[in-house]
């Protein structure tokens, strides 16, 4: 591991990429204006910073997808121009996306070795082959994965070992992780860094950026901080905090991270009896009474979104009820859950949440549309108006009403989607990891106005991986595993452990 | 430590593998269709055994030839999820084209006609993928373009003339007559066509790419596979194989003209669709396509074979395609199923 | 590990201090430019450029008779487009309409044949529409088939049935007074009566599609379906209402082609599909989805229309004719992303000389192998 603050010029290591005063601009937006990057053999290198700070923008540089307008970049200490994403490859650069690219129609051993399959004589691909060292990867990392299935259908975890695997067998030098655990928890975050610190050991060099400070701290190195498409600073992961690095980020001191005022507790206004879909969730019962924030903790894939879903109506389910205020809600009818009072701000917010290609009046609004129409045409004035209410109120920052929502920053887009529940007056909103990948000045925001809309008696339902979140903002905290709920933890005893060890281990408590 | 997609039990992995090669089978995209023209032929066969006869064996093989062509380069466009309309109007032009050779250079080689009409075809096919890749237009707008576009040169170019065999030197038509086996000339060209392809398709690197594209188009370009190369690489040998079918189809046929192959394109997508290759590209096989091709035009002989009124033809023809997207979709559904349930869930 | 920033600060209130994006000063391309700059507006200027160019420069064309004619001819293609308008927009096609007019007359010619009341003819042709869109629609939006693949089935079964109901005979003899109302005009205008029944069914989907919380709702589900699902807008109920609509016009379009020519023939408007659709996309609806309008479409129409019209008028073949709808379907497509690629590169360029020249010791031309420039 390296212990040296100083830079590495004038040192005997050469570092096995490095990038200075790189420049970036897509016509008259300048993504990245002075980047900056270096990374040493062995080293896990932690690059932080907001939304638009210009780190997808560096990522892309180093994996070849983007050309440099200016700046240096030494691979090994030697010039290099990529031209292509193969040029990165060849380089010795593996770059994994937040999101997996796998091909789903393809088997895994293919996935991993696309582009670069093992020949037989014949100069024809050799499938056995390529079966069997896709089979010494998986064993390599300690995973039993097939690599004669298909890649549809792989959990999220699964797919990052893929790249993992894909990356290794690259015998990639320098492995460019972005932002690999935003759809991951607990345990699988643990399996990552023990094959990202296994990578390490010999001698491999890795780029990590991640929105989780709690995992930047635990598995880096150093941290580079970007701000506004500069490179900030660099420090050595052991020599500063995170209130530090946060500053620097946003490049002021930042309000409180959960502004969580306790609200005033008022009746019930969701009911959940029962509920069950089979395969997916069993016996979910519970309340949530107006002012109260409940959190739905667990790990990916314990059936806390499938409940969600089923609440709100998008997927049917087999028995159980849901009520709001006493009334029995229509199933799988999204429509009858909006009429009756329920708002649902969804995980994806680029997918479910906005119609990304819209402007943001039409997205704002189309929660809307029916209220707005009378005898059954819209007024176009009015619709805009509506939208513009409570765009206002959330200080959605975009230049016009009529811009398209993709032009937004994240946190903004975000911004949209509750605006456009919070103009159908809900009394029971669903927010479903209401802060993914969203910049940390925009997540205390969001924090707060969730506080804020708690405080006027709406009842909110929070699902969220990250435990700080769960822990800062939720009056009760709701534990699932497997389908199940396994804990009901107050607030006052609602403890990170508690919370882990209840969506970890299977406990049939009564409830 | 173990992550992700184990077994829940070992007794199960041993059994998927000793019966790996019949599932293997069993999982195969071509099963309906292969089983569907087996099941057509016995049936006609029992109720008229001429159907099966030497000469009924040869229209059987005659007509399906061409389609089988064309077909297997349709699918190796729809596997990149593209979709090229155009191949009618590429068959016509090199049809005629073909026609127009043998009447302006006498005595010319039978090889050199093969080559300009593929060369043609290959010329027509890049423009498609030109368009397609460069223009990042999607591909359905643009073959919708130049379908209407290389008819209109057809049209513009042969006018009111039409060529007819006996213009033509009798040995190019005895590529149609002539057979080896049982099999016609042409008919053997299609088969070398068909497993030459596959070969490609499912052994050579390049050859995957084509499905990687289908698969994810975005993951392909972030993975760094040369995209606009290889789709470029299968509207190109759509063309050549839609030339090919051009110069046969003038073997085959007494008369070349401004509306040869008219209409065809729809036909086409269907033997592939028919045949398991996924409309959206990724999954499917040329082998497939070729078979799709043949239970299509067998369906006409057959019809006839038991004296089905010929009207009925195409009304079957649809509700064959129908069966195979929803066949295709029940299986995808009990796959995603099997699939759901080999994964532990071991979070 | 160490602990998240957890530092509690309750005097922070509202407004956080974020970077005020400046207010709303630049207010890009809104409102009316936006209208006046569209891709489908585009057409229309097309449209009426063409026509001032026609009535000036082409004999004959500016007459009650031209324009007669001309409408007569474009009517089954307008009225196809307006329900394949909303469906494209919705990210789904429909290939089999030009299957289902044929079907149509098809029956038409028997029923009449058989002796049926002709009322009760017109009826049974227009329901046999609406079950055929409804079939369709069943297997594209409730069993969440492939439309492109459905319809192109769909294609070959409705004609394949037209053909089994009427093989192939042609029923000619359709009562005179209904004929010759379809191809009266009206007054001395040379507008045929029936451009009365199109504009109102033009009136209706353009409605529908823009003014409506359907018509939002059709926009939404077309660039994304599950964000449509999450706003409550119900998808399989839209998509199969729409094929539903696609069936019901594409009867009328043939009950019109078998009255207006005096023909049931089962090869009624065969390929009528590539031309609607070729139309379509002309006028600026997105094939991907989410974009596009009724005026758009109809003007898309309109402009293949004419232009094949006074292609005729001046003698050329229909040979060029084919050849202008495929170049211009190509470049109403092709263009926009050229223009977008030229901006693109000119601003980058200017841009690029406005950068700071980091380090100019052109480490930026070596090649990825790694060679070695002297500084």
């Amino acid at each position: 591991m390296i212990n040296s603050p100083e830079p590495t010029i004038g040192r005997s290591i050469t570092p096995l990429l490095s990038l200075r005063g790189a420049a970036k601009a897509f016509g008259p937006v300048i993504a990245l204006a002075d980047g900056v990057v270096e990374i040493l053999p062995g080293e896990i290198h932690a690059l932080v910073g907001e939304n638009g700070a210009g780190k997808s923008t560096l990522v892309k540089i180093l994996a070849g997808l983007y050309s440099l307008d200016a700046g240096e970049f030494l691979v090994q200490g030697k010039p290099v121009t990529f031209r292509t994403v193969a040029d990165s490859k060849a380089a010795g650069i593996s770059v994994i996306y937040q999101e997996p690219t796998l091909f789903p129609d393809l088997t895994v051993a293919e996935n991993i070795f696309i582009g670069r399959q093992p020949k037989n004589a014949l100069g024809l691909i050799n499938r056995s082959a390529m079966r069997k060292e896709a089979r010494a990867l998986f064993e390599q990392l300690g995973v039993r994965v097939d690599p004669d299935r298909i890649a549809e259908g792989l959990s999220i975890a699964d797919q990052q070992i893929i790249e993992i695997a894909k990356a290794i067998s690259l015998d990639a030098n320098v492995l460019i992780m972005d932002e690999p655990t935003a759809a991951l928890s607990g345990l699988e975050v643990e399996r990552l860094f023990h094959v990202a610190r296994a990578l390490c050991s010999n001698g491999a060099g890795i780029l990590f950026i991640s929105h989780r400070f709690d995992e930047v701290f635990a598995l880096s190195d150093r941290i580079t901080v970007m701000r506004d498409g500069e490179y900030i600073t660099t420090h050595q992961t052991n020599e500063v905090t995170s209130p530090q690095i946060v500053r620097e980020m946003v490049g002021r001191d930042i309000g409180a991270l959960f502004p969580k005022v306790v609200a005033e507790v008022g009746e019930t206004v969701l009911k959940v009896s029962d509920l069950s879909r089979t395969g997916v969730f069993a016996d979910i019962s519970f309340e949530v009474k107006a002012g109260e924030i409940v959190a739905l903790a667990g790990l990916v894939g314990a059936g806390r979104t499938e409940v969600a879903r089923a609440i709100f109506g998008i997927d049917p389910y087999d028995h159980g009820s849901v009520e709001l205020h006493g009334a029995r809600v229509k199933p799988n009818n999204p429509q009858a859950a909006i009429d009756a009072g329920m708002g649902f701000v969804p995980e994806d917010r680029r997918k479910q949440g906005l119609v990304m290609d819209l402007s943001v009046a039409r997205n704002a609004a189309l929660t809307l549309r029916n209220r707005l129409s009378r005898f059954g045409i819209i007024n176009a004035a009015t619709e805009r108006r509506a939208a513009e209410d409570w765009t206002t109120r959330l200080q959605v920052k975009t230049r016009s009403q009529e811009y398209k929502v993709s032009t937004l920053s994240g946190g903004n887009q975000q911004k949209v989607v509750l605006a456009k529940w919070l103009a159908t007056e809900p009394t029971f909103l669903i927010v479903d990891e209401p802060t993914r990948g969203i910049d940390v000045g925009t997540k205390s925001e969001v924090h707060r106005l969730l506080s804020d809309l708690a405080g006027r008696g709406i009842a909110i339902l929070m699902i969220s991986s990250e435990l700080p979140e769960v822990l800062g903002m939720a009056d009760r905290v709701l534990v699932m595993h497997e389908g199940r709920l396994t804990a009901r933890i107050d607030r006052a005893d609602a403890t990170a452990e508690s919370i882990m060890h209840a969506a970890t281990a299977k406990l049939e408590r009564s409830l | 430590m173990t992550i992700g997609t184990s077994p829940p039990d070992t007794a199960a992995t041993a059994m998927r593998r000793t019966s790996g090669g019949l599932a293997s089978v069993l999982r195969l995209r071509e099963l309906p269709v292969t089983l569907a023209l087996i099941a057509l032929v016995a049936l006609t066969y029992l109720a008229n055994p001429l159907f099966l006869g030497q000469q009924g064996m040869k229209d059987l093989l005659l007509n399906a030839t061409i389609v089988i062509i064309l077909a297997v380069g349709q699918a190796m466009v729809i596997i990149t999820r593209n979709v090229d309309l155009s191949v009618g109007s590429i068959l016509g032009i090199v049809a005629f084209s073909t026609g127009t050779l043998f009447v302006a250079v006498p005595g010319i080689p039978i090889v050199l006609i093969f080559l300009a009409g593929m060369a043609l075809g290959a010329l027509l096919g890049s423009v498609n993928g030109f368009l397609v890749t460069v223009a990042k237009v999607p591909s359905l707008v643009i073959t919708l373009g130049t379908l209407y576009i290389y008819r209109g040169l057809n049209n513009a170019w042969a006018g009111g003339t039409q060529y007819f065999a006996g213009d033509r030197p009798d040995s190019f038509g005895a590529l149609s007559v002539d057979t080896i086996a049982g099999f016609p000339l042409i008919t053997l060209i299609a088969i070398v066509v068909v497993i030459i392809v596959a070969i490609f398709m499912a052994s050579t690197r390049p050859g995957r790419d084509l499905y990687a594209i289908g698969s994810d188009p975005e993951a392909a370009k972030l993975f760094g596979i040369p995209v606009i190369r290889r789709v470029l690489l299968a509207f190109l040998s759509n063309g050549v194989l839609a030339g090919l079918a051009g110069v046969l189809y003038a073997s085959r046929f007494n008369s070349v003209g401004a509306t040869t192959g008219t209409g065809l394109e729809f036909d086409i997508i269907a033997a592939a669709v028919v045949g398991g290759v996924a409309i959206f590209g990724g999954s499917g096989t040329v082998v497939g396509a070729a078979i799709g091709a043949l239970l299509l035009t067998t369906i006409t002989s057959a019809l006839a074979a038991i004296r089905v009124d010929k009207f009925w033809q195409q009304a079957i023809v649809g509700l064959l395609i129908l069966a195979a997207i929803v066949i295709d979709r029940i299986t995808r559904i009990r796959t995603a199923k099997k699939l759901r349930r080999s994964e532990a869930r071991d979070v | 590990m160490s602990n998240p920033p957890t530092e509690l600060l309750p005097t922070a209130t509202n407004k956080s201090g974020t970077r005020s994006a400046g207010a709303p000063t630049a207010r890009g391309r809104t409102g009316i430019a936006r209208i006046l700059l569209g891709r489908d507006t585009v057409i229309i200027y097309a449209l009426v450029v063409f026509i001032i160019y026609a009535a000036l420069f082409i004999p004959r064309f500016a007459s009650p008779v031209s324009t007669g004619f001309l409408l007569l001819d474009v009517i089954p293609a307008l009225l196809i487009a307006l329900p394949m308008t909303l469906i494209i927009i919705t990210g789904e096609i429909d290939l089999s309409v030009a299957s289902i007019a044929g079907l149509t007359s098809a029956l038409m010619g028997v029923l009449w044949a058989a002796g049926l009341d002709i009322g009760l003819v017109l009826i049974v042709s227009l329901l046999a529409g609406v079950l055929a869109g409804a079939f369709n629609g069943l297997l594209v939006a409730v069993l969440g088939l492939p439309s492109l693949a459905v319809t192109i089935g769909t294609l070959a079964l409705f004609r394949g049935l037209a053909l089994v109901v009427i093989g192939d005979n042609a029923v000619a003899n359709f009562p005179p007074p209904l004929t010759s109302f379809f191809t009266s005009k009206l007054g001395g205008t040379g507008i045929p009566t029936v451009m009365i029944g199109v504009v109102l069914v033009a009136i209706i989907f353009g409605v529908v599609l823009h003014l409506t919380p359907f018509g939002r709702g059709l926009f939404a589900l077309g660039y994304s379906k599950e964000a449509a699902i999450f706003v409550g807008i119900k998808v399989v109920r839209a998509k199969f209402w729409l094929y539903v609509a696609s069936g019901s016009v594409s009867a009328l379009a043939g009950i019109y082609w078998t009255l207006r020519y005096s023909s049931a023939r089962s090869d009624n408007a065969s390929g009528l599909e590539l031309t609607v659709i070729a139309a379509v996309l002309l006028g600026g609806v997105s094939i991907f989805g989410g974009k596009g309008s009724i005026p758009g479409a109809i003007a898309g129409v309109l402009l293949i229309g004419t232009i094949n019209f006074t292609l005729r008028l001046g003698r050329i073949s229909d040979v060029v004719l084919i050849i202008v709808t495929g170049t211009l379907l190509i470049a109403s497509v092709v263009a926009p992303s050229i223009i977008d690629g030229i901006t693109k590169w000119l601003h980058t360029r200017r841009h690029r000389r406005t950068l700071p020249q980091a380090s100019a010791s052109g480490a930026t031309r070596a090649t990825a192998s790694g060679v070695q420039e002297g500084k």
